[in-house]
């Protein structure tokens, strides 16, 4: 188990070198760079003003150079000019040799962000904590009951309750969250059905939760995916119960509950639980549309930020957050496969 | 009326329909049987015949489609058709217990086999977890399992298929339950590791008086295991009677052409060839008037046979024997049956395809990032045989011996490790097929296991026909091509109209014979026949084999015949040869070979076959634990670690020495340590008694 562990660490940081490499090409690509050039320097910059603007801040050199720099394994750049030393690393008026020659993001150095002005690692340690927050009631919230929904839809198929929550759940998953979020404003928050259950913005979810401020934000993500998660486990139950062994319990004198509770339920859930790990990054997905819509300054709000601003350093911590968790829930999405199924033992 | 007069299980006039969206399929209809207190009751018949309906009938679970229309099913005089959900479960697993024919499918593969053991009296008994794991280690000790406490412990998928369904008896008999109902349990299982089970469910039922219901196609296991039987055909129970007394004084034409199509001891594919039962069996919704069997009867009697529906008729004078036909007084069962054109025995020619030292190594795979070390699977170790033209030479040997690996090797699936392959003259060891010639490819074929899956379902027989002519690269035109597909067709007793149709609408029978035309389109000089018939009804076995064998005579073709079945091998091969663990153990003529000495493993082979004849007295040696895995072989001889002859053999010669394939006489050579004075001890294992 250990060597499997290693070996799968191995493959994640490879896997991670190359995503971000990938963002970080994708995001240094030269009109970004100029687009930079003219919001931090003058936005009539002429073409030599910005090509010198470039040099003088390093991002003239050549994309691998930059991005070990980033990444913190190149010594930062330094550029002497009239007397004067700057560097990557070099904070403004601080002495050179008070500076480090390596700062990227193993150092901890995660750039400063220029729509914020802060620097990228506070910005997204706030940010990621309250979006952690929201994922964790969604998942709380959808997770229990997709199951719920796809075992009970699954143990029986062709029966009336298989067919009215497969109807539910395809119905969720069709509806995007900027239609399911909309509709339930406009539902149970706004003046024209009048229920106003619930609150239209979860700004104030920031400062403290309460029911009415968070429940509408967590359950628009929340019915997208369960609705994917229920079809998922359904589709595995209903293989189950016909599976031979199924029989045997059945024939064994086993009530219906005993036969769905101590034999379907652990057979049925092997295959769901890769497809509930992979939902993971997928919700990152939502909660940009959803914190959005509620306004709730999330990680998926900063993301909009940092995009429609040309953020480039906020965009890749972003982006190394998102790689993160991608890579994370798979791990533990294999793990998790190899503890369910007995079958399956890594030696 | 005592407790022993009254039936464990008493079905009346039962009859299961299912019902799809537009009509109603009737699966059994009008069945009768009755098993008394430890008795062990037979249901034997072709795939389709119903006989699992009715036992899952009997146990209430036919699905959502499944109905029962008519009749009754009492248990100890209790109506089953009658009872509620809550009384059928108290039934279920308590009173009646089924034993599955495919136990890794029937063992749930996410529980321990301890807590699914121990769940029975749970349900049952409410008794304590501690006492009902207790009471699955004593029942696990019963079924003569090695090792119980680790057994417990282990996951399904860490028990071979034999010590899987010792478990699964094991469950069926967790809360002592009256009635054992056995759905072909020893299908799925090689035939020595088969032999130890029958013993064992024989044993286990004597001990306990459990009555059983025993489903099986195989007439010899029925033989061997029940007192009673009932013959099934299309929904019908056509005969029950006592075993000894049906097998002996067959009453119904259904029963004796059943008889007559299995290759029992003493028939011969010269003298006394099988015979077929003509046409198929009939789909469920086209069944014909009057007698189900009446189109395929030999002694069917027009407007007598179709005329109305056939009662049960006393039959053969002896107490609950009883017959579906309404001709029974008036047939005279004792007339041989019409011999069908026999043959002169072929002289076999020159060699035709010889092995010499052949091995085939496999290396396993490390695993997916390279740790771990390779290991070395030897499939095949020194094969050593020759068949000349014309001639039959069987490789026999259970799951795992290497024999599919052989063929693999012969066909260029894969190339040989070490040693020859010689075809006329040429070596093809190290030809992979795709650098086979047409030629080569169309001289050297194979008939496959399963013809359901060889052909292509989106084309056309005649057009699979004309492909593998044109990879034979035989016809010069399109319609030469078309012709010769015709006579192919006419060759394989096919009738010509088939050439358009799709595989599906052919029954498995039929695409078999599509499997041997193709093999045949290049005039073939030897042909690889791996389990050709294994996957297909008794009554069309025959047929079949038949058809091969014609071919065969007529090209003079050599015919690999890999097969399991040592009945049919018996009568069709001219030699035979046994294979274990990947070695050759034994090799002669099918008289030597059959008949001893033998090689200790041929001796426990012959043995565990069960033969479905009354006459026949057979020896039982049962061979202990299973074959070992070819990833770790035994030191030594391969089969010294389940031989019986072993404590006569001087030291440790067995574990430390693989013996030569030594000569005995002429060509039967055999692979063991034993002296000549000690293999000329051995006696028979099958003697027909005279009369």
């Amino acid at each position: 188990m250990l060597k499997f562990l290693l070996r799968r660490t191995l493959t994640m940081v490879a896997t991670a070198l190359v995503l971000t490499f990938v963002v970080f090409w994708l995001t240094n690509l030269p009109p970004n760079l100029e687009k930079l050039a003219k919001s931090e320097g003058n936005a009539r910059m002429t073409d030599g003003e910005v090509i010198s603007w470039l040099d003088r801040n390093g991002h003239a050199q050549p994309l691998v150079k930059r991005y070990g720099e980033w990444l913190g394994v190149a010594p930062g750049w330094t550029d002497e000019r009239d007397g004067v030393t700057s560097g990557r690393c070099i904070a403004r008026g601080a002495a050179v040799e008070d500076s480090p020659r390596f700062c990227g993001v193993l150092q901890g150095y995660w750039g400063q962000s220029t729509v914020f002005k802060a620097p990228v690692s506070e910005i997204i340690a706030t940010r990621l904590s309250l979006t952690g927050i929201l994922m964790f009631w969604v998942m709380v919230l959808m997770v229990p009951s997709a199951l719920l929904i796809g075992i009970l839809a699954g143990m029986r198929e062709g029966s009336k309750l298989d067919r009215t929550l497969s109807t539910v759940s395809i119905a969720t998953t069709a509806t995007p969250e900027y239609v399911s979020g909309v509709i339930l404003i406009v539902v149970f928050s706004s003046s024209m059905v009048g229920l106003k259950w619930f609150k239209g913005t979860a700004t104030s979810a920031m400062d403290g939760i309460t029911f009415e401020n968070f429940f509408l934000p967590v359950l628009t993500i929340a019915l997208y995916g369960m609705g994917y998660i229920a079809r998922m486990t359904r589709a595995s139950m209903s293989e189950v119960m016909t599976a031979q062994y199924i029989r045997t319990a059945r024939l064994k004198g086993a009530s219906f509950g005993r036969v769905v509770m101590r034999h379907a339920l652990r057979n049925a859930l092997i295959a769901p639980f890769t497809v509930i790990m992979l939902q993971f990054p997928w919700l990152l997905n939502g909660v940009v549309i959803v914190e959005t819509l509620f306004n709730f300054k999330g990680f998926g709000w900063t993301l909009v930020e940092a995009a429609g601003n040309n953020d480039i350093q906020l965009l890749l911590g972003c982006s190394v957050v998102a790689v993160v968790v991608v890579l994370v829930t798979q791990a533990m999405s294999d793990v998790g496969y190899v503890l369910l199924n007995p079958r399956i033992r890594v030696s | 009326m005592t407790d022993a007069q009254t039936p464990i299980l008493e079905i009346e006039n039962l009859s299961i329909s299912f019902f799809t969206r537009t009509r109603e399929i009737p699966a059994v209809m009008d069945f009768s049987c009755k098993v008394m207190p430890g008795e062990a009751m037979g249901l034997v018949g072709e795939s389709g015949c119903g006989k699992s309906t009715v036992a899952l009938g009997v146990m209430r679970d036919l699905g959502r489609n499944g109905r029962i229309t008519g009749g009754s099913i009492r248990f100890k005089g209790r109506d089953i058709t009658t009872m509620g959900e809550r009384e059928l479960r108290g039934l279920r697993g308590r009173e009646i217990a089924m034993i599955y024919q495919e136990p890794m499918a029937s063992l749930n593969p996410a529980m321990k086999v301890g807590a699914q053991l121990a769940e029975v009296p749970m349900i049952h008994e409410k008794i304590s977890k501690a006492d009902a794991w207790a009471r699955a280690r004593a029942i696990v000790e019963d079924v003569r399992l090695p090792d119980p406490d680790r057994i417990l412990q282990a996951w399904p998928h860490q028990l071979s298929g034999g010590q899987q369904q010792r478990i699964v008896i094991a469950m069926a008999l967790m809360s002592r339950p009256s009635l054992l109902i056995l759905d072909e349990p020893t299908t799925a299982l090689d035939v020595t590791v088969e032999a130890g089970i029958v013993d064992l469910v024989r044993d286990l039922a004597e001990k306990h008086g459990t009555s059983m219901l025993f489903i099986s196609h195989n007439l010899g296991l029925v033989m061997d295991v029940c007192d009673r039987l009932c013959v099934m055909y299309s929904g019908e129970a056509v005969e029950t009677g006592d075993v000894v007394e049906v097998f002996s004084e067959m009453r119904h034409p259904y029963t004796q052409a059943l008889f007559r199509s299995i290759p029992l001891p003493g028939a011969d594919k010269s003298a006394r060839p099988l015979v077929a039962i003509p046409g198929n069996f009939p789909l469920p919704h086209e069944r014909p008037p009057g007698c189900n069997f009446g189109p395929r009867c030999d002694y069917f009697v027009a407007g007598r046979c179709d005329a109305q529906e056939i009662p049960m008729l006393p039959a053969g004078g002896a107490p609950r024997h009883n017959s579906r036909c309404i001709r029974v007084d008036e047939i005279d069962w004792n007339a041989p049956p019409a011999l069908a054109a026999t043959a002169e025995p072929t002289p076999p020619g020159e060699v035709v395809i010889e092995a010499s030292d052949l091995r085939k190594y496999y290396e396993t795979s490390p695993g997916m990032f390279g740790g771990g070390t390779a290991k070395i699977v030897k499939a095949n170790e020194q094969i050593d045989f020759s068949a000349r033209a014309g001639e039959t030479l069987a490789i026999v040997g259970e799951s795992g011996c290497g024999k599919s690996t052989l063929a693999k090797v012969l066909m260029g699936l894969e190339v040989a490790s070490a040693g020859t392959v010689t075809l006329n003259g040429d070596q093809i060891q190290q030809l992979p097929v795709e650098k086979r010639g047409p030629a080569l490819i169309s001289s050297l074929q194979m008939v496959f296991q399963n013809p359901f899956d060889t052909l292509n379902p989106s084309m056309t027989i005649g057009a699979q026909i004309i492909r593998a002519l044109e990879i034979f690269q035989i016809g010069d035109s399109a319609a030469d091509r078309h012709e010769r597909m015709l006579n192919l067709l006419d060759l394989v007793k096919l009738p010509r109209e088939f050439a358009t149709r799709k595989p599906r609408q052919l029954s498995g029978g039929q695409k078999q014979r599509v499997g041997i035309a193709r093999a045949f389109a290049g005039e073939a000089k030897v042909v690889v026949a791996d389990e050709p018939v294994s996957a297909l009804d008794v009554s069309v076995q025959a047929a079949v084999t038949d058809l091969l064998m014609e071919i065969q005579r007529k090209n003079r073709t050599t015919l690999l015949f890999i097969s399991h079945d040592l009945g049919i091998v018996r009568y069709l091969s001219d030699r035979v040869l046994v294979m274990y663990l990947g070695h050759v153990v034994e090799i002669g003529t099918t008289a030597e070979v059959f008949s001893p000495p033998f090689h200790p493993y041929t001796e426990a082979l012959l043995s565990a076959v069960p033969v479905a004849d009354p006459r026949v007295t057979r020896k039982r040696i049962v061979l202990q634990g299973d074959i070992p895995s070819a990833m770790n072989p035994p030191p030594g001889c391969p089969f010294q670690t389940r031989c019986r002859w072993k404590p006569l053999v001087p030291g440790d010669l067995c574990e430390t020495v693989v013996p030569d394939l030594r000569r005995l006489s002429g060509g039967h050579r055999v692979k063991c340590h034993l002296t000549d004075e000690q293999l000329a001890t051995m006696e028979p294992v099958i003697e027909v008694a005279v009369g």
